[in-house]
This record gives C-alpha cells, sequence and structure tokens, in this order.
C-alpha cells in the first residue's frame, strides 16, 4: 500500500471539488439503497458506496479529451466524470428524462459527451473498448487518456487480460484501475484472483503494476496522476489495483451471508470520506464548516434529484422502437 | 456480313448498338419467312448486354429466309435474316443460309476488339471522356442530355460511323467524364464540347445535341460559329418557358429503382423500353460520388423556379444559326448555308414528347423542321433510322 | 468507367478509396499488413487472402496489426469508432465470432438504443464466411443468421465485386454497426466495377434474372450457384426471378414480395443450417404476407443441419449445388393439390 504519498499542493477549490464529487457519489448511493428497499426502483442496482476515492481521485486528474469505461457499478464513475445526477437518478427510475431516455437503467448509464462509454452489464466488456478510445486519440493525436475501471471479478475475463495485452502492444494512452472490492458477487477475490494481486500482472503485459489503497483519495490520486501523465507523454498504459470493499452487497438485495464484519470496520475505520475530512482539516487547507456546507448541499441536491425523478413521466409506446439504429 | 451468291439477296444483319456491343440475341422476331417489309418496319426484338431494342428494316422486300433462332447470340454484323425476291432460288438462299450460320456458330474470336478506346481530354483540369468510331469524313460530335451519357447515341453512332468520323462525349457529371460541374453553367458544358473538339484537332465539326445537349452545342457554337459546320438539335433545352418540373426533380431525386422507373417512362412513348436493366445502369450512374450533386447543380441552370432557365434562342442568334440571318420562321428547309453564311441548323423532335413540348420547335427560328411520331424525349433511341437521316442531310447543307 | 475487377479487388479498391477520402476511416486486424516485429518485409500479407495488402504504406498508421486476440481488438474498433474513427475491423473467419460475440452483440449493437440514442458507432467488421475450401467445421461456416437476428447490427452478404465494392463504402460510411460477409470462395470471381466511389443503399435486394414460373430469393455465394440452376431450367422451360437479397439487415421485404406475387412460386436458397436462417425468415415472411399469391408450397435449399465436414466427398454433398435448387424449382412447379 503506497502509505505515505507526497502530496502535491492542491488548491481549496480542488480539494472543496473533489470532497464534493466523494459526498455526492455517496449521497447518492446511500438515497438509492433507501429507495430500493421502498420498491420503487426496478431492476438491477450495484451500488458504488466505499469506493469514491477511487473514481474521484483518478477522474479528478481526467479532462474532456478523456474517456473512461465503467462497469456495472457504475454510478461512482459516471458522477466522477461529470454525469449529471438528476438524470442518472432519473435513468434508474426508468423515466424518459433519464441520461437514457430509461432504455438503459442503472447498469447502462453513459454520456459520451462527457467522455464516458457506459456503465457496462457485461464483466470485463470496458477493457477492450478504451483500448479504441486511446487508439483514436493517439491517431488523432489530441493527447487524451482512456481508462477501463474493472472489478476483481472481471480481472479474470479474458478481454481484460487481452485488452491489456494489445493497450501495450500498441502503446496506447490507457489506464487499467482494477477495483478489487474483495468480490466478484459472493466469490472472494483471495481465491479466485489467482495471484497474490491482479497488479502483480501488470508484470506479464509488459507494464507498471502499482498497488494502491483505494479508500485513500491522495493516494489514489497520487498513482492516478503519475499513470496517467506518462500516458498522455506516449509512456503507455499502467495497472492500477485499489484495494477497499464495497459498502453494500453486490447488488440490493444481496443478504452479504458471505462477509463477516468488513463493512462495518471500513465505514469505522478506514471510510475514505472521513479520511479525507480528518486530513484537510488537520492541514488546515479546510475547515470542517466548509466540508458541512457541502454536505448540507449535496443533501439538498440528492434530495430535488429523487423528487424529481418520481415525478418525471415515463417512455411512451413511440419510444420503444427509436433509436435502434441511426438510420435502418 | 457474308457475301451471296446472287446479289438479289439482301442480308439482314446484327446491328451494332453501342460501340462495345460484340454479341446481340433475338428475344423475338415481329416478322416471319414470306412476309413482305419496307423500310422502316419492324422486324425483331433485339437484347443485348446493356440494352433491348427493334431493328427496323433498312431495306425493303420479301423475307425469304430466318437465319438466327431465338435466344441465340449472334456476333454483330452476323447475317440473320434474308430478304430476296421471289425468283430467287431455294437452292441459292440455302447456300447462303449456311454461310450465315457458319458465322453465327463461329461466334465473337477470343481477341476481338471490345470497341474503340476509350479517350479523355483534360479541360480545365476536368477530366472529359468520349470515343469516337469512323475513319474518313468530316467530324461528327453528339452531346447527351441531362442525365445520360455517350452511350445514348448507341443506335446511332455506328451507323454514321459509315460516313463520318463520329465521336460522342460525356459531359462533365456524366458517364466516365469528371463529376464535377462547378456550377452547372453551360459555359461549363460549352466548354467540354470545344474540349474535345480541341482535343481532336477538328478545326471544323458538325454538333448534334439533345434536350440539355443541345443547349450546351448551342453555347459552344455562340463561342466561336466559325467552328461550327452544322447544328442537329434533338428536343433541345431552351427554345420556351414550359419543361416537365417533375420529371428533372424526380429524375435528380430518385434514390431507388421504384422512385426512378416511373420517371424514366416520362421519356419514351413506348415505355416498354424502360427496361430493368436501363434502370439499373441509371442507378448506378446515379450512385457514384458527385453525381447527385452535379445532377442538383445542373438543375439549378436548367431551371428558373418551374420554368426553363436557360435561353438558346439567344445563343442560336448568336452563333449565327440559320434564323439569325434574318430569313425568320417561315424559312423552314430552306437548306444550304443561308446569308452571312449561317450554319444550317435542322431541329428534330417527338411529337409525343413528354418532357419538353414539341411546339417549341417552332421557336427555333430558320431551322429545317423534323417532327417524328411515336417518339417521346428520345427519338434517336426510339426511332434511329429517321433521327440519322435527319442528320445526314443536316450535315449535307452545309458541304 | 467501368472494367472488370475481382471481388478481393473490389473490396480492397473500397477500402483504399473511402482511407483516400476520409483520415478517419483506419483497418485493423490479424496480419492486415503482415510480418509486424518479424524480420521480414512489413507488409509480407495483407490479410491472409491478400485483401489489404499494399494498404500499409499508402496510409502510414492507419493499418493496424494486431495480436490474435479478438475480443481487445474487435472491440477497440467498437471503441474507436464512438470516439469519432471509421474502422475496418477484420474478424478473419466469422467462425472465431465465438471469443469475441460479446463485443459485437452486447456492445457495439447496443449503444445507440441502451444509451437512449446517444452513441453513434460507426464500425465495420469485415468477416470471411462459407464453405468450399475445405476449411473444415471451424473455418467454413455461413454464420449471417445470427447477426441479423440482432438489432443494431446490420448484415450485408455481397454477391458480385460491384456489390461488393458498393456495399463496403456504404458499410464505411453508415454510422451503425455493419457486419461484412465475404464469402471466401467468391474472391477470385471478376465482374465489371466503376473505378469511382459509389455507395449502395441497405435493404436494397436486386433482382439478377428475371422470370415468371418460380421466385428463387437467395444471398452471396448461393446467388451465382442459383444464376446456374435458373440457367439449366431455362432450357428445360422453367422461368427463375432470381433475387439476391444483398442485405439481410435491413431486408428489402418488398422485392420479395412483388416477385412471389409475379411468380407464384418460391424457393429459398441460403447456404446457412435450415433452422433459423434467412430460408426460414423469407419463408415466413412470404407466408405471412403473401399467402394469397402461392400457387405451391414454399420450398428451402440449405446446408445440412451438421458442421462443415472436411473431406472433399462430404463437403460437396453439404453445399447447395444447381441441381438441388433446381429440382426444388421442379417441385413448386409441379405441385398440384
Amino acid at each position: 500500500m503506497t502509505d505515505t504519498v507526497e502530496r502535491k499542493a492542491l488548491t481549496k477549490e480542488h480539494l472543496l471539488g473533489v470532497y464534493r464529487v466523494m459526498r455526492t457519489i455517496r449521497e447518492f448511493e446511500e438515497r438509492v439503497h433507501a429507495e430500493f428497499a421502498t420498491g420503487d426502483i426496478p431492476g438491477f442496482v450495484h451500488l458504488y458506496a466505499g469506493e469514491e476515492a477511487s473514481a474521484v481521485g483518478v477522474c479528478s486528474n481526467l479532462d474532456e479529451r478523456d474517456t473512461i469505461a465503467s462497469t456495472h457499478r457504475g454510478h461512482g464513475h459516471c458522477i466522477a466524470k461529470g454525469v449529471d445526477t438528476g438524470e442518472m437518478m432519473a435513468e434508474i427510475y426508468g423515466r424518459r428524462t433519464g441520461s437514457c431516455h430509461g432504455k438503459g437503467g442503472s447498469m447502462h448509464i453513459a454520456d459520451l459527451s462527457k467522455g464516458m462509454l457506459g456503465a457496462n452489464g457485461i464483466v470485463g466488456g470496458g477493457p477492450p473498448l478504451i483500448c479504441g478510445t486511446a487508439l483514436a486519440a493517439k491517431i488523432k493525436g489530441t493527447g487524451g487518456v482512456s481508462v477501463a475501471f474493472f472489478g476483481d471479478g472481471a480481472s479474470n475475463q479474458g478481454t481484460t487480460l487481452e485488452s491489456m495485452n494489445l493497450a501495450s502492444v500498441w502503446n496506447l494512452p490507457a489506464i487499467f484501475v482494477a477495483e478489487n472490492n474483495g468480490y466478484a458477487e459472493s466469490t472472494a477475490s483471495t481465491w479466485s484472483v489467482s495471484s497474490d494481486n491482479i497488479a502483480d500482472r501488470a508484470a506479464g503485459f509488459g507494464m507498471p503494476g502499482v498497488i494502491v489503497d483505494g479508500f485513500d483519495f491522495f493516494a489514489v490520486h497520487e498513482a492516478a496522476s503519475e499513470a496517467i501523465a506518462r500516458a498522455r507523454g506516449g509512456g503507455g498504459p499502467t495497472l492500477l489495483e485499489m484495494k477497499f470493499t464495497r459498502y453494500f452487497g453486490h447488488f440490493e438485495g444481496d443478504q452479504q451471508t458471505y462477509r463477516a464484519g468488513e463493512v462495518e470496520h471500513a465505514r469505522a475505520e478506514l471510510d475514505c470520506l472521513k479520511r479525507f475530512a480528518a486530513r484537510v482539516t488537520e492541514t488546515g487547507e479546510l475547515a470542517q464548516a466548509d466540508l458541512d456546507a457541502v454536505d448540507a448541499e449535496i443533501a439538498v441536491l440528492i434530495e430535488g434529484d429523487v423528487a424529481a425523478a418520481k415525478a418525471a413521466p415515463l417512455p411512451t409506446e413511440a419510444d420503444l422502437l427509436t433509436d435502434v439504429y441511426v438510420r435502418y | 456480313m457474308v457475301p451471296v451468291s446472287d446479289d438479289r439477296i439482301v442480308p439482314v444483319t446484327m446491328p451494332k448498338w453501342g460501340l462495345s456491343m460484340q454479341l446481340g440475341k433475338i428475344t423475338a422476331w415481329v416478322v416471319g419467312e414470306g412476309d413482305d417489309v419496307k423500310a422502316g418496319d419492324d422486324l425483331a426484338d433485339i437484347e443485348t448486354e446493356k440494352i433491348s431494342g427493334t431493328l427496323e428494316a433498312a431495306d425493303g422486300g420479301t423475307v425469304r429466309r430466318i437465319v438466327a433462332r431465338v435466344g441465340e447470340d449472334v456476333p454483330v454484323s452476323g447475317t440473320i435474316a434474308l430478304l430476296a425476291p421471289a425468283d430467287v432460288t431455294d437452292a441459292d438462299l440455302d447456300a447462303a443460309v449456311q454461310e450465315a450460320r457458319a458465322v453465327i456458330d463461329a461466334g465473337v474470336p477470343d481477341d476481338a476488339a471490345g470497341g474503340p478506346d476509350l479517350q479523355t481530354a483534360d479541360v480545365g483540369g476536368r477530366r472529359i471522356s468520349f470515343a469516337g468510331a469512323g475513319e474518313d469524313g468530316d467530324v461528327v460530335l453528339l452531346v447527351h442530355g441531362y442525365g445520360g451519357d455517350r452511350n445514348s447515341w448507341l443506335f446511332l453512332q455506328e451507323p454514321l460511323a459509315a460516313r463520318y468520323r463520329v465521336y460522342a462525349l460525356d459531359l462533365p457529371g456524366h458517364g466516365a467524364s469528371a463529376k464535377d460541374v462547378g456550377e452547372g453553367t453551360l459555359d461549363v458544358l460549352a466548354g467540354a464540347v470545344t474540349g474535345v473538339l480541341d482535343a481532336l484537332g477538328a478545326e471544323r465539326a458538325h454538333l448534334v445535341g439533345h434536350s440539355l445537349g443541345g443547349a450546351a452545342v448551342l453555347a459552344a457554337a455562340a463561342r466561336d460559329p466559325g467552328r461550327i459546320a452544322s447544328l442537329t438539335l434533338i428536343a433541345p433545352a431552351g427554345f420556351g418557358a414550359e419543361i416537365n418540373v417533375g420529371y428533372l426533380r424526380g429524375f435528380a431525386d430518385a434514390q431507388s429503382r421504384r422512385e426512378l422507373k416511373p420517371v424514366v417512362t416520362q421519356l419514351f412513348a413506348d415505355e416498354s423500353l424502360v427496361t430493368r436493366q436501363l434502370v439499373d445502369d441509371l442507378l448506378a450512374y446515379k450512385r457514384l460520388d458527385g453525381v447527385d450533386e452535379a445532377l442538383h447543380a445542373l438543375l439549378g441552370v436548367l431551371l428558373d423556379g418551374d420554368s426553363q432557365g436557360v435561353n438558346s434562342a439567344a445563343l442560336l442568334a448568336a452563333a449565327g444559326g440559320a434564323g439569325a440571318g434574318g430569313t425568320g420562321a417561315g424559312d423552314t428547309g430552306a437548306g444550304g448555308a443561308g446569308p452571312g453564311g449561317a450554319v444550317p441548323v435542322t431541329v428534330v423532335w417527338g411529337r409525343d414528347d413528354r418532357i419538353i413540348p414539341a411546339a417549341q420547335a417552332e421557336a427555333v427560328t430558320g431551322a429545317d423542321h423534323r417532327l417524328i411520331d411515336d417518339a417521346g424525349h428520345m427519338p434517336h433511341m426510339e426511332h434511329p433510322a429517321q433521327v440519322q437521316a435527319a442528320i445526314e442531310q443536316n450535315i449535307a447543307r452545309a458541304t | 468507367m467501368a472494367r472488370n475487377i475481382t471481388y478481393r479487388e473490389a473490396i480492397h479498391e473500397a477500402l483504399a478509396q473511402e482511407m483516400e477520402r476520409d483520415e478517419t476511416v483506419i483497418v485493423m486486424g490479424e496480419d492486415n499488413a503482415g510480418g509486424a516485429g518479424a524480420p521480414g518485409d512489413d507488409d509480407a500479407w495483407g490479410g491472409v487472402l491478400g485483401v489489404t495488402k499494399g494498404l500499409y504504406h499508402k496510409f502510414p498508421g492507419r493499418v493496424l496489426d494486431t495480436p490474435i486476440s479478438e475480443s481487445a481488438f474487435i472491440g477497440a474498433a467498437i471503441g474507436a469508432a464512438t470516439a469519432g474513427m471509421r474502422p475496418v475491423a477484420e474478424l478473419m473467419f466469422v467462425d472465431f465470432m465465438g471469443v469475441c460475440f460479446d463485443q459485437i452483440y452486447n456492445q457495439a449493437a447496443k449503444f445507440r438504443y441502451m444509451f437512449g440514442g446517444k452513441a453513434v458507432t460507426p464500425v465495420v467488421i469485415r468477416t470471411m464466411y462459407g464453405a468450399g475450401l475445405r476449411a473444415a467445421a471451424q473455418h467454413s461456416q455461413s454464420l449471417y443468421p445470427l447477426f441479423t437476428h440482432i438489432p443494431g447490427l446490420k448484415v450485408v452478404t455481397p454477391a458480385t465485386p460491384y456489390d461488393a465494392k458498393g456495399l463496403l463504402i456504404a458499410a464505411i460510411r453508415d454510422n451503425d454497426p455493419v457486419m461484412f460477409f465475404e464469402h471466401k470462395a467468391l474472391y477470385d470471381i471478376s465482374g465489371p466495377v466503376p473505378e469511382e466511389s459509389y455507395a449502395l443503399p441497405f435493404g436494397e435486394a436486386s433482382v439478377v434474372r428475371e422470370g415468371s414460373d418460380v421466385t428463387i430469393v437467395t444471398l452471396g455465394r448461393m446467388v451465382h450457384t442459383s444464376l446456374e440452376a435458373a440457367g439449366q431450367l431455362a432450357a428445360a422451360g422453367v422461368e427463375c426471378e432470381v433475387v439476391d437479397l444483398r442485405t439481410t439487415s435491413p431486408l428489402d421485404e418488398d422485392t420479395v414480395l412483388e416477385s412471389v406475387e409475379g411468380t407464384g412460386r418460391l424457393v429459398v436458397v441460403d447456404e446457412a443450417h435450415p433452422r433459423c436462417s434467412i430460408a426460414t425468415d423469407i419463408s415466413a415472411l412470404v407466408a405471412r404476407k403473401a399467402f394469397g399469391s402461392l400457387r405451391a408450397p414454399i420450398e428451402m435449399v440449405n446446408a445440412p443441419h451438421t458442421p462443415v465436414p472436411f473431406s472433399s466427398a462430404l463437403e460437396d454433398m453439404y453445399i447447395p449445388d444447381a441441381q438441388r435448387i433446381a429440382n426444388a424449382a421442379k417441385t413448386v412447379t409441379g405441385w398440384s393439390r
């Protein structure tokens, strides 16, 4: 673990910004958890709470040239890349006003205008795609990088391994972010991943592999910053492994009988928001009042998103057949 | 052609429709053995790779023998039937049939040329394609209309080549020529006409233009009247306001066979001439990159609102055409060079033209007028022999 | 100006002309240049059958060799398409779809719908199909029905050099994902092809022979086999109308139905296995929408419900031939209640 990270000076605005995004994700996910329990939200929902530092630590190094691909646990990546939370919430409720007009749902929220290539219902679906967006950036010379977020489950998929090989062979500006939250569905990564660490596999593909404390925003930010700078400079891909845990089950409704106490420990001792707050108030970079103000602001935002989503119209029969093709 | 023992035996031969035609197939005989025919009568329906048409009799006589069977391929100029008076003996006829059969059965030699090479001229940076036939005589240049190409002369070019050096060009935006037409003005089209004459080294030439090509040859003549020996205008654009706007826009806009076929049928009096192959060939042309833009640019010049946008009468006057000498509209068929060395002009129109009304022929003052029965906008395809005669007579007036 | 070139040359010419016209067009696949990293020529192959040979030096940096990693590079082509490129990826044999199908049918095909119309994925996947080269069970299949089934994909099966060029240009310019099926036995056939670029619209069948007695609906290599059968049948007095579908998705229903309305009899000829094939699809279409015109039950001529065999003795029996088509046509013309 990168316990002692040498921090680059982040401005107050920047720090407040990343806190706001992490808090937005947390509030969003806690609220979806609560609303799902009421039965109002249809389908499969996989929550990102606990993993916020990964999405925000990586995406706070990205700009509009850059593209990310996400997973079935994609809300955090969407928010971190700038997708509108109101549209996301409406999408999760299956509303016409949603990011995908109600045709995608939680597992397929995307906004290509923001460089968000989609949450993805297929484990290992994203890594090949970001090889392509990275290739496009390389050919066009935009300086853009592409990031694939994937879980410990996907780290065993051929698509992921093939993509890391291809990214190295083509020397692509690609970052592979393995979010090892300990479980692929109910199966422990300590059992399913044959190597000690997912990051160890980087060596097999000729790229650096870095293990990162996924609860520590600053550690993630630093590691991602270095990898992204290398990629932008033509230095090729990097594999980052985030080690942490998720606070909720694989999906909403998961009784999590395979787990034993680590969530309580993580929430109490390791939580990324708590650690972030402790650190910035300790250094005096931000005051607790600043953070409290953000918390209050976000609570109002998400409350509004939920209310708007519930009030929004459902798609109509006319929407069923549209947008299968650009032209058919 | 097969030599015959008795010169009273007149062979009917497989025509050459289009410079690349090598084989034709008779799909139906209109006449049978024993029938009397006169020149211009329909003899047989013939199909080539590119087109179907009806062969008209060049001479009159009695059909004594049908040589080629329906459905078999016959090389161009192979004898397909024999005309002869009643007193020619069966033995002589049978000998002639035997020789003719030998030619048909031999087929096309493997090394047969597929027609003259396509030539190109660079005209102001545009590639202009043209192809020629004939070795001696005056230069005759054939200029097709809107959406056509040099192959629209396929029934005429080879027969005319017996007496003249006959070239057909592809206007810019058409056929094998560059598809860019710029603004699509008559100037651009006229430039292509004079560019080809330059490439041929022709100091004087007889111009034949159909429809938009009629306006194009007039524009070329207006630029350099001294270069033009005669003008034959077939259903020319620009001699009146009225034009079938639905046809023009329909042709330019059609995206599929279903859309194009009902448009194209308006070109002909006999709609059965619009075969699937003809429509498919036109579609293939329309789908080439740049053609859509070219056709729409030309449309903008051809049309002014829902009327014709081209003034050919003014061009004719500038060219010193027949009417320009002040001889007036009543001077039709006067023949020969008019006062001041006016260029002889003949205007040919199908009476059943549904694209540009045949009545506009009246506006071509001083010209010899030929109105053709049972023909639409494409008389040179529907009644090529009559159009050929009109062209040859007009050329004769110039010399 | 048209001249005769081969199906292979027509495909190459379409790629070259589109790469010339649009610098976002890139080509990728196994050995598409050939010789990457090897000590010899760096344009050694041009794909296993030489279709892309010569593009590598003409378009530097835009012809990419790939590792044998179909999931990764087909997915990369799809990803690049979402990011403003127009990639043409070569899936060497369609039989290899098994190792990359997810990227095609779950990713490319669904982006636009799943993302509420906000994605455009102009990718072309060229792939070789069909029996006849003694390539056996894993290199010879005709799997276009599987792709035709998937909403969001377009499926193109050119039979002639002219169609191959025009349909590939259209595929590259199309803003949806296109599966472009090239029959491996057609690469060396020749036909007239204009030198100029042209795009043929999808969803427009071609009536390649007109006839009044029987409609033969077919596609790909079977167009040629069907024409051979139609020639034999004409000599026996049966006039067949042969309809080449050209694209199976979108499908030109009108041309099929109009033809059957004219002839009253239908034979569908499809190199795929019979179950859930183009043959069953067309049969169902005609049974539903032209039932009143039918004067005989529909006949289907397919490969059998077996893997493609290796031995020439077996493979020749496997591939539908003119005799089977002619027999089917005779069955429908001879049918009486």
